[in-house]
């Protein structure tokens, strides 16, 4: 018999959708705000990003080859992504050793002892970022700020965010339009608002992600604020402001967009990512205004990671012929 | 320096009360268990395969200490040493059960079973008996994609990758019956353990026409009924077009197998009988 | 436009191979295999033994009990063997074998191709007929349609679907039916309508097939109540849950729930002609629109093909199997059975042979789950396949059950969108196979 037949049950096609295309689409979608941070920042944090994903996918091949063992996983890219999120979760003026230790924190103890891609509990990056915020908390709180040359300035500046929890900030005043184009110290990949936003529309027509973490998120933190803000100022206009500014400031969009959305660690269904935003919106807010720390997107994702388990478990898709 | 003493104190205190707590707590919510439970499942191999049909060996223990009359249970992982202990320390009859061990009835090897078509589906007997008859024409044969190992909690049982057939190890077999629940064909039977591992069966369980089956695999039960006609203790009986050696009424005189026409009857262990002469070669088929 | 309101895929039609290719009439084979079970329920008991003779739609088989269906002999000649045969998946099930001589047909049977539209016959008159004709849901689900179309006491009968959906890919048999054979279809809509005592009948046609929709629009003029409703094209649309949904926005609860507890009866367009057939032309059914179809197919076709004609006949005359491995699917590539043995039978409820060649043939290498949760999103039953398939490997047949397996309908959408291509819907199916088992069981208990 020459010819045999080649037998597997239904369905026998399949869409063009793989994981190395979704990841792909998530380095695209990032492309925009790090074009921004290197007209901001100067060409030094192509260097930063380089070296993250470079020690990232090493570490990861390294680890797959000599521990778990088992098919090379470099080529579904997440290892990519998850360098360029931690990069971009960077000072644009972070020694390179730290950003080695932030990787091989992220690959090696977040990510590849529970099983590699899909079986970790929290975001990599995110768990990366947090431990050298409280490992080294000078080198990562101490931002460039950003010049319209190309380069950066010799000093650094607070944050936004910093300023406004040390109250010298003036909310009526303050520059929104700068924030929106980038024009603000921080991470520097979170500071390109507007780029991020074109990422994150990149991802909505790609369907990479669907709105519901995103949209969630942004809305609880700027209606959270604007409550904030309408108890504590007289007048509407500060309000407004200081809910726009909590909008755009720190990590809000950057964290929302890209790192919340994380398949492996945000909820099933629609109804759980909107649960999981809302709750990653108010503890922003609850961390930045209450907390001690200026910035609390980190600590909210990994907070609301833990939760996600238990959000699968008990929140269910509407089935098909139950009520409304 | 006070603070740590005040830490250390603190600490302790908690620790005292959260003792008493959980002491109190304890003796309230304490359930009344027959202790000889805990002694009989420490007697048992503890390997909790669920051969016994209990959910695990706790499970038999409390039988066995809770039945009167325990001769309807046995851990065949155990074996007959376990099950003279447990009932011992009981002062119970101790329950008897022949030794078996697994048997995995096909002989259909990928040099005797063509393939006719490639699955490529999950690698599973389950699904794949689901989906088709499989790579071969017989409907009735090992699929060769492992369920059973996968459900052996000994080992004991492999594909062999030059045959496709599951092969099981007799030395770590328990006869626990997992690898016989497992298999969706069926194909997997527990048979009377002899010394030094002999056995004689019907490798074939396909209960197609002879016509069929030979179309099939050239290693397949025919169900001619030689084999029945020259056994002299009533062991063989064809059903189906199927020929099936009890092996509790089978002595190992192996004069079935010379006669099997296919080669269907298997031996392991034992020599061939002498050949003599066949008083006529035409296969009879129904 | 329209469509279901949970889930849903879009792969692509792959109509075009063979939408263009008029209905052509199948030689008539020589020998032919007429398996008893054609439909859902149980096989048919034979009424022929070997060396009767019989002709073209002479009943040969009678059903058994309620839920079965009627065969007829879709050829005339002598019976030669009534045994096991293997079917197209190789399984051995007991056919009817016929040595065909000439072409004649049993008595009463109009075969002109007259257009009879007037219908007198009361309700039960025509389910009778329908019964009697062996015809069954010609979509793929082979349920018998006179079972669908009693209506149980307390019940009733709302309105009336005609599938013409065919939201599988590469399949074109329903769409030629509808183009070629428009007024037989629309007869046989209003001959539905009266069996079901409703005055409403909606025709669902997908907007990827747009000249069957103004084709049909144009006919469903001449008639009083049917209304013809273009969708948008999504799968699995066919599917009667979801073809209800989106035409009349009712969703049918949960299994046991039937679509008459949301007053919907849905018949396959093919179906509704095969009535007409029955019921105005005495014509049982022993033929049917057969695509034959695949990317690397020489000459694709839509056959008018009688039952029990090989598939390797149907493919020959389409050009043979392409060089290489082949995936030969009875259906289309969303939910068709794949066949290994082409030797096997044509029946009531193949819509269509797909043949995937090359490397369309092969599955994707699977790798880790991501958690992405496109799964859920495409599932149109609202159920969690990853979850699903995980318990089913892991055996958890308890947990399965309370996560509404048995709502699955297979249609393959969550592992046809896996970006991991994890055989997502293999360990659902088997889980969904087992959950039943079980339930039977314990109904049968009670």
């Amino acid at each position: 018999m020459a010819n045999r037949t080649i037998v597997a049950s239904a369905p026998h096609i399949h869409s063009s959708l793989s994981t190395t295309r979704l990841m792909g689409d998530v380095i695209i979608a990032l492309l925009p705000a790090l074009a921004v941070s290197v007209y901001v920042y100067g060409w030094g944090v192509l260097g930063i990003t380089a070296m993250s994903i470079g020690c990232c996918v090493l570490f990861e091949a390294l680890i797959q080859k000599f521990f778990v063992r088992g098919k090379q996983t470099i080529t579904n890219l997440s290892a990519v992504v998850t360098g360029l999120l931690l990069a971009m979760n960077m000072p644009a003026n972070i020694p390179l050793w730290i950003v080695v230790v932030g990787a091989l924190v992220a690959i090696g103890v977040a990510k590849m002892p529970f099983g590699g891609l899909g079986k970790n509990p929290f975001n990599p990056a995110i768990v990366a970022r947090v431990f050298l915020l409280i490992a080294y908390p000078v080198q990562m709180t101490s931002f460039a700020m950003p010049s319209t040359e190309g380069f950066v300035d010799a000093y650094s500046g607070a944050t936004p965010l910093a300023a406004a929890k040390a109250g010298l900030l003036n909310f009526a005043e303050y520059d929104m339009l700068g924030m929106l184009a980038g024009n603000m110290a921080g991470s520097f990949g979170e500071v390109a608002t507007l780029a991020l936003l074109l990422g994150f529309a990149y991802l909505l027509v790609r369907r990479v992600i669907t709105w519901h973490i995103p949209v969630s998120i942004l809305a609880t933190v700027a209606i959270f604020a604007a409550l904030y803000g309408a108890f504590s100022f007289d007048t509407p206009h500060l309000a407004s402001n200081f809910a726009l500014f909590h909008l755009l400031s720190g990590g809000v969009v950057l964290g929302a967009v890209f790192m919340a959305t994380d398949y492996v660690t945000s909820p099933m269904t629609t109804k759980g990512m909107v649960i999981y935003g809302v709750g990653i919106g108010a503890l922003t807010m609850i961390i930045r205004l209450w907390g001690a720390y200026p910035e609390g997107m980190s600590f909210a994702i990994l907070i609301m990671n833990s939760v996600v388990p238990l959000i699968n478990k008990y929140i269910k898709p509407r089935r098909f012929g139950a009520k409304k | 320096m006070n603070t740590l003493l005040f830490t250390i104190a603190t600490l302790c205190v908690i620790g005292v009360v959260a003792a008493i707590i959980l002491y109190i707590v304890a003796q309230k919510f304490k359930v009344e268990e027959d202790p000889r439970i805990d002694d009989v499942e420490k007697m048992l191999p503890g390997a909790n395969c669920g051969g016994c049909g209990f959910p695990g060996c706790r499970g038999l223990a409390c039988a066995l200490v809770e039945q009167e009359d325990i001769s309807s249970l046995y851990c065949s992982v155990g074996g007959a040493d376990c099950m003279k202990a447990v009932a011992d320390y009981l002062g119970k009859a101790a329950p008897v059960k022949e030794a078996q061990v697994a048997t995995v009835r096909c002989g259909g090897s990928c040099e005797k079973r063509p393939r006719t078509s490639t699955y490529a589906g999950t690698k599973s007997c389950a699904i794949a008996s689901a989906t088709y008859v499989g790579e071969t024409n017989c409907a009735y044969g090992c699929l060769g994609y492992g369920d059973c190992v996968e459900a052996c909690a000994f080992d004991a049982i492999h594909i062999n990758p030059e045959t496709g057939l599951a092969e099981v190890d007799a030395d770590k077999c328990t006869a626990c019956g997992a690898c016989v629940k497992a298999c969706p064909k069926g194909v997997i039977e527990l048979r009377k353990k002899w010394p030094k591992n002999r056995a004689i069966y019907v490798s074939c369980v396909s209960k197609d026409k002879g016509a069929v089956t030979m179309k099939a695999c050239k290693a397949g039960c025919i169900g001619c009924g030689k084999c029945s006609k020259v056994c002299e203790f009533g062991a063989i009986t064809i059903e189906n077009n199927l020929a099936f050696i009890d092996s509790t009424k089978c002595r190992l005189c192996r004069k079935c197998v010379a006669e099997c026409p296919t080669g269907a009857i298997k031996m392991i262990g034992l020599a061939p009988l002498p050949p003599k002469e066949k008083p006529e070669t035409k296969t009879e088929t129904k | 436009m329209k469509t279901f309101p949970i889930g849903g895929v879009h792969p692509s039609d792959n109509k075009k191979w063979s939408k263009a290719k008029a209905i052509e009439v199948m030689e008539l084979p020589d020998v032919v295999n007429i398996p008893l079970a054609q439909h859902i329920g149980a096989p048919a008991t034979a009424l022929v033994k070997k060396g009767d003779m019989v002709k073209v739609g002479e009943k040969i088989a009678e059903a058994t009990g309620f839920m079965s269906a009627n065969i007829h002999a879709p050829v005339s000649g002598t019976v030669t063997a009534v045994d096991l045969q293997p079917n197209g998946q190789g399984l051995r099930q007991m056919m009817v074998t016929i040595k065909r001589e000439g072409d004649e047909w049993a008595e009463g049977i109009d075969l002109s191709a007259d257009l009879v539209k007037e219908c007198n016959l009361s309700a039960a008159e025509i389910i009778a007929r329908i019964k009697e004709a062996g015809i069954v849901g010609m979509g793929g689900a082979t349920f018998p349609t006179h079972v669908k179309l009693s209506i149980p006491d307390g019940k009733k009968a709302e309105i009336l679907i005609i599938n013409g959906v065919e939201c599988e890919p590469y399949l074109t048999s329903d769409y030629r039916t509808m183009l070629e054979r428009g007024e037989e279809l629309l007869v046989g809509t209003s001959i539905l309508m009266k069996a079901v005592s409703v005055d409403k009948a909606v025709i669902g046609v997908e907007n990827n097939k747009p000249d069957a929709i103004k084709h049909l629009r144009e006919l469903a003029k001449g008639y009083n109540g049917i209304e013809v409703k273009a969708l948008k094209t999504m799968y699995p649309q066919g599917g009667e849950k979801q073809l209800i949904a989106a035409v009349t926005g009712r969703e049918v609860p949960a299994p046991p729930a039937l679509p008459i507890d949301v007053g919907a009866v849905v018949c396959n367009a093919s179906t509704a002609v095969a009535v007409y057939e029955a019921v105005q032309k005495n014509k049982p059914l022993v033929q049917r629109v057969v695509t034959v179809t695949g990317k690397s197919i020489k000459d694709t076709k839509n056959l008018l093909t009688r039952f029990g004609t090989p598939v390797s006949a149907l493919i020959e005359k389409c050009g043979g199997l392409p060089e290489g491995d082949n995936r030969v699917l009875n259906g289309g590539p969303m939910m068709g059975r794949p066949m290994s043995n082409l030797q096997s039978p044509v029946m009531k409820g193949c819509s269509g042979i797909t043949i995937l060649s090359g490397a369309e043939a092969l599955r994707g290498e699977p790798s880790a789950c991501i958690k992405c949760a496109k799964c859920v999103e495409a599932c149109p039953m609202g159920l969690e396949p990853y979850l699903l398939a995980k318990q089913s490997k892991k055996k958890a047949w308890e947990a399965m059950e309370q996560n509404d397996i048995v709502s699955c309908i297979e249609c393959g959408c969550c592992q046809f969108t896996c970006p991991a291509n994890l055989p997502l819907l293999d360990y659902v199916r088997l889980g969904k196979q087992t959950v039943m088992g079980i339930i039977r069981a314990r109904n049968a208990k009670k």
